[in-house]
Parts: C-alpha cells; structure tokens; sequence
C-alpha cells in the first residue's frame, strides 16, 4: 500500500529546513506563553476540564439518540439534514447543492472537517471554485500549500513569504509588509468575494442537540460573513461534534478559546438555527447540514479510542508537543497533525496506511497535561502501537528482536546470559561516532549519541561478590 | 512500617547491565540512612520497552517475573521513575488485558509498596536532608516520567536542596523532554537528537557542572550527546550525588 510518506521520512526532512522551525518555534512559544497565562487565571481549571470531559463521553455514550434529535431539531428549524458515511458522500452532496443552484463558487469558513474530506479538490473536479476566507487557509491555498497547524494553518509560514504571495496573487504593494497592511490586502480581496458570492461551506465547533443550533468560534469575522450574507449555507460537521444541551457551552466557550488562541473570549462567536424567517434578516434561505461520519463510527466502537472523539479542536496538544515543535505539521501527512492527529489519523484512516504516526511521540505527557477534556493521548498512542504491531506494520527484525528479549527477561538465568553476552559485545565496539556507521537501532542511536562506556561488572555481579564476601 | 523490614531494591534492568554504579549508589545511601537493603535475584526487567513499543502482551512474563520476585516484600524501592509509572499505571492493565484477571489482582496490592527512590526518601521515610555533600553546580532534568507520570513534584529538587555544598542551577525550559523516549530515540533518531539538541544548549547556557536527573536512561541519552559535543558538564544520577559524602573529591 502505498500512502503517506513516513514520520520518520517526512520528519528529516522538515528538521532540514532551518526557517521551518525557526517560525514554529517562534509562533508555539508565543502561544504556549499566552494559553499558560490565560488558564493559570482560572482558578477552576481543573473542574472545568473534568467537566469538558464528562459532558463529550456522557456524548459519546448516547450519540445516535443525540443525533436523531439534532436532525429533528434541525429541520424544525427549517434546515435539511444529509448523512454521509464517508467523505465521498459528503463531497457529493456539497457539490449538488452547488448545481441545484448554479453556484460555480462559493466561499468557504474554516473547516477541519472539509479539510479531511478534501472537499476543496473535490469541488474543483466538478468545476466549482471554494474560496477559503480564513486569512491562514488563504495563505495556504493561494501557496498552493497544506495547512501545517489544527487552527494556525499558515503557521510555518513567516511574513516575507506572505507579503511575496500577496504581491504575486492579490497586488500587494511593495510597501504592505506590516501585518495590518498585509491583513488590508487580504480584506480588500476577500469583501468583493462575500458581497458576490451566493453560497458558503462552513464546519462546525459544536452543533447543539436540544436546539438544532450550530456554533462557529473564529478571530476574523470571515465566517460571521459566511454564515450571514449568503442565501445558501451548508456545514459540514462530524458527528462527534455534539453537545446534548445548549448550557454545556457555558463550559466549552471558557475552554475552547483560552487553550487555542490563549484568549479569555474569542471575537467572533456565531450562531444559527435553521433558516431565517424574518425576510429579510440576516443569515441563510436555506441550510443544509452534513452530518459526517467517515471513520468516526469505527473509533467510537474502540473502548481504547473512542476519547479521541471528544477532541474540540483547540491544538494546545500541538503547541506544548516538543516533536510538533520541531517537525510541525506537514511531517504527519494528513490533515491532523500534532498528537491528537497521531491518534486521529490511524483511527481514521486505518493503523496499516498510518503506522509510524503512533510512534511519533517521546510518550512525554505534556499533551495530556494540556488537554482540555483530558484525552489521554499518550495511553492511545501506546494502544494504537499495539494494534500496528498487532497488524504486523512494525518490522520483522524487531519483532523477533522484542520477542527474544521477551523471553531473555522472562528468566534471571537467561537475563543473566544475555547481559554477560552484551556486555562483552560492548567492550569491543568503539563508543563514539564511528558506530553511526552500524546497522539498526545501534547506527541510529550513534548518529548523535555516544554509547556509554561498558561498566567493569553488571549490579548482579557486584551484589553477589559483596554478599558471598561478607560485605 | 517495622524499622526491621528490608527494603527490596528493584534495579532495573538498565542500571543492572550499564549503570551499576546507581544501584551500589542507591545501596550506600539507604544503608547509611539506617535501612537495610536487600536486592532479590530473581528480578530482570520491568518491560517498559516492550510495553511502550506495543509489545505489551509478549510482557506478559516479565509481569509474572516482577511478582515472583517482589510478591512478598514489603517495601520495594527503584532509582527509575519511569520503570516505577510502568509497574504502578500500566501492569494492573495489562495483565486484565490479557485476560489475567488473578495476576492483575496481585499486581494491584504489590504496586502500593513500589517506589520510587525520591519518592521514598520523602513521602515514605520523610527526609529530605540525606546528609550528603557535593560542592558542585547541578541542574535538575525533570524526567517526563517523574514529572507527569508520577508526580514527584519538588521533592528531587528538595532533596537537592539540602545536599551540603550543592549549587542548584535553574535549567531553562527544564520541564521539555529530552527527547530520549524509550524506542522513540532510535525509531526517530533525528526528532529525538533534535530534541536532545535543545536540551544539551539549554544545559551549556545554564552553567552546570553536572546534568542530573532521576531515570538513567534519560541521563544516558543527554550524556551520550553531551560527549559527542564535547565539553565538560557531566551526568550523575540523583542516587549518586545523595549518595556523595564530604570527603576525597567525588
């Protein structure tokens, strides 16, 4: 099978680039600093995130019948309801919705969702052009890029290559190299698309059980444009997205916005219900939600996976990881990336054709300590290693390598063998750098790393001289 | 607990076979605590590897090793934070998981006795003054596993602190990995250098003499890059520095 590139694979060569991580390092300290500040001022932090949790696996536990009352509510509220098994289906019935009314452009909210769908190619094969209005998917599509961060996608890059692609596409003067002009730039590009374009594709934050509503939480006011100025409006939500009761927003607009912008509050939160009724208000004619599954069915039956589900979003998992710090996104090849997309993506996508995203972690916790629903990244990050190895995705040499050891510890006598054995190995072989040049894990370890230097004699050994010697 | 009861050291597997100087470090300082100190041969390794790898069901045996060996001591003791979260947070799992529903029972009234050897000298035999001195500048690494598996908080540091002649150093950023991670380092050799990179200059910029920490196969990982770079700070497990008495230079 051949898919996406490996971690490993696609990491080197990110750690090559040294502008690369110098903007990623940059932008997740900033960040990083700016989330710590916001949350050490909550003195129920920690209840809240309890809460988070209790209020997305209480979700979980009785999502069909949650789902089933969104739709009715949904289409009480005058708004049609569309289910799509996977991102095919999904991509389908956007693109039919487009014909039904001769829409050949329509502007698009930012959107993991239809990020994972790859609703924006999809689109294009069937000659219908989606423009981001987000500044940072802007920037990634008018690059021709992939957006390398959950909710900066535009992270990895600085702002003399986005003055460079506004000059190219938009005509930024020469001079519009400060952010307020180069945020000028865009504005001016993107108001003539929101007043002449008649359709939108948003995602959702969080689709409201009780009431039908859909939230949108953003920084630039581009989606309150999308989902108020045109006549057709179409979200595209995963199913996981879900809140039984409006009230639980109270806890997931406290969480949401401190650990990803690192904001008490974000600027724009919108909300809609249906349709308009009030000709001629604000908001859509007509609206269609699709309601996604694409994978999401399958993680929720795994007892060691389903928390994933409960993720919001937010990518404070990505800012504090110190391997996403350094490779950023596009070493993960696909539209998840960071911890959460290390689990995300094998769940999604099947372990087989994503086996090397489980072991892109040190295991170092610091994701876990900063979620706000508390997933345990690490613990699946270990369970969706098994189910590689389980899957026989892990290479021969080291599972037969593991399974001897397996059975050398299994026995002091055997281990006692095997540590002699090593020992002597190890006398003879150089520490230093020529031992990059060895085969496996012992090359790879000293291609940075020197081996530490062989002790005259093993603890056991010492221990039983001292003991027989009366010591 | 009875002033006569042995405490049973669980070396690891690691400190065994490269870092028997942690164990005999672990042994003078216990000992001349007043505590005697007893090491059951039966034990190897704990099969944190092997369970962080997603072999945790061929760990199986080194679960039932673990038993047979410390089964029936009342106070076990480790110089490995990261071998102690593996033992308490994931073998009660593991043995469920495999079906083993008697072995995990046992497993869950033995991990209560197991320490970590911070952990014990504080929380357990509450000291935190060990009598030790080591006129050295030292910067304390936070282990990942100490820090968020197990929680040890400030207690390495207080122990540090109360060491005679000890300069304790700020490292900056000293709560990011090291990058070391088990497989991680050599599965993503040049993530986890990348990692180590950062750490080894955060080291160089803080002024210290000497790089500790409480998990030797951390302290491997950041003494294998400090030698390779050259330069003269060094690594000592916390073991060996309580473990330091005033004296002929350590």
């Amino acid at each position: 099978m051949k898919g996406p590139r490996s971690f490993p694979e696609a990491a080197r060569e990110a750690l090559a680039d040294p502008t690369l991580r110098r903007n990623l390092g940059r932008a997740t300290a900033t960040i990083r600093a700016r989330r710590a500040a916001v949350v050490a001022e909550k003195g129920d932090w920690q209840a809240l995130r309890d809460a988070g949790a209790a209020i997305k696996a209480d979700t979980m536990s009785r999502l069909d019948d949650l789902l089933e009352q969104f739709e009715r509510q949904v289409e009480l509220a005058g708004g049609t309801v569309h289910w799509a098994v996977d991102g095919t289906e999904a991509c389908k019935i956007v693109a039919a919705i487009a014909r039904d009314h001769d829409c050949s452009r329509l502007l698009k909210v930012k959107s993991m969702a239809t990020d994972e769908i790859g609703l924006n190619a999809s689109l294009a094969e069937a000659g219908i052009e989606a423009i981001e209005t987000d500044l940072a998917e802007l920037i990634v599509q008018l690059a021709g890029d992939r957006p390398s961060h959950i909710l900066v996608p535009a992270i990895h890059r600085n702002r003399d290559e986005i003055h460079a692609l506004f000059a190219e596409h938009l005509g930024a003067k020469p001079e519009e190299t400060e952010p307020e002009a180069l945020a000028a730039v865009a504005r001016r590009h993107l108001r003539r698309q929101f007043m002449t374009t008649s359709m939108a594709v948003s995602g959702a934050n969080f689709g409201v059980a009780e009431t039908g509503a859909i939230c949108v939480v953003e920084s630039e006011g581009n989606g309150r444009m999308c989902t108020t100025l045109p006549d057709v409006l179409v979200t595209v939500m995963g199913i996981e997205k879900l809140i039984p009761r409006w009230q639980d927003l109270e806890v997931f607009l406290q969480l949401l916005p401190r650990s990803a912008t690192g904001e008490r509050m974000n600027p724009y939160t919108s909300f809609w219900t249906g349709v308009r009724t009030d000709l001629p208000g604000d908001g859509p004619r007509e609206f269609h939600l699709v309601l996604l599954d694409n994978g999401r069915t399958r993680a929720l039956a795994d007892p060691h996976g389903r928390d994933a589900l409960h993720c919001i979003r937010c990518s404070a998992c990505l800012n504090v990881c110190p391997v996403y710090e350094r490779v950023g996104g596009h070493a993960y090849e696909g539209v998840y990336p960071g911890p959460i997309g290390a689990v995300l993506a094998p769940q999604l996508e099947g372990v087989e054709s994503r086996s090397s995203l489980p072991f892109a972690s040190s295991l170092c916790g610091a994701c876990l300590e900063a979620c706000p629903v508390k997933i345990d990244i690490p613990s699946m990050l270990v369970h969706l290693r098994a189910a590689a190895v389980g899957a026989g995705a892990t290479p021969r040499s080291e599972r037969l390598t593991m399974a001897a050891l397996a059975r050398g510890f299994g026995s002091p006598r055997r281990f006692e063998i095997l540590q002699r054995f090593g020992a002597a190995v190890q006398r003879r072989l150089p520490r230093d750098r020529r031992m990059a040049r060895a085969p496996g894990p012992l090359g790879r370890w000293a291609r940075s790393r020197d081996l530490p230097e062989a002790p005259p004699e093993s603890f056991r050994a010492w221990w039983k001289k001292r003991r027989d010697g009366g010591g | 607990m009875s002033p006569e009861a042995p405490i049973a050291l669980f070396v690891t597997c690691l400190n065994d076979t490269l870092f028997p100087r942690v164990g005999q470090a672990t042994v003078r300082l216990l000992e001349r605590l007043g505590h005697q100190v007893s090491f059951p041969a039966e034990q190897t390794c704990c099969g944190q590897m092997h369970v962080n790898s997603g072999y945790g069901a061929e760990a199986l045996p080194m679960l039932r090793r673990f038993l047979a060996a410390f089964g029936d001591q009342e106070l076990i003791v480790s110089p490995s934070a990261s071998c102690v979260a593996t033992v308490r947070s994931d073998y009660p799992a593991i043995a469920r998981e495999a079906g083993d529903p008697g072995l995990a029972a046992h497993l869950e009234a033995l991990t209560p006795r197991v320490f970590e050897l911070c952990e014990l000298l504080t929380t357990r035999l509450k000291l935190t003054d060990v009598s030790a001195s080591f006129p050295h500048r030292v910067a304390y690494h936070p282990t990942c596993h100490s820090l968020r598996g197990l929680e040890l908080g400030d207690a390495p540091l207080r122990l540090l602190g109360a060491v005679r002649g000890l300069e304790l150093v700020e490292l900056p950023e000293a709560e990011v990995c090291c990058g070391f991670g088990g497989t991680f380092a050599v599965k993503n050799a040049d993530t986890s250098a990348a990692m180590l990179a950062d750490k080894l200059a955060a080291l160089r910029a803080c002024g210290a003499e000497v790089c500790t920490t409480v998990d030797s196969s951390c302290l491997m990982h950041i003494g294998g890059g400090l030698s390779r770079t050259g330069g003269s700070i060094r690594t000592l497990h916390i073991a060996e520095i309580l473990a330091s008495e005033a004296g002929p230079a350590s």
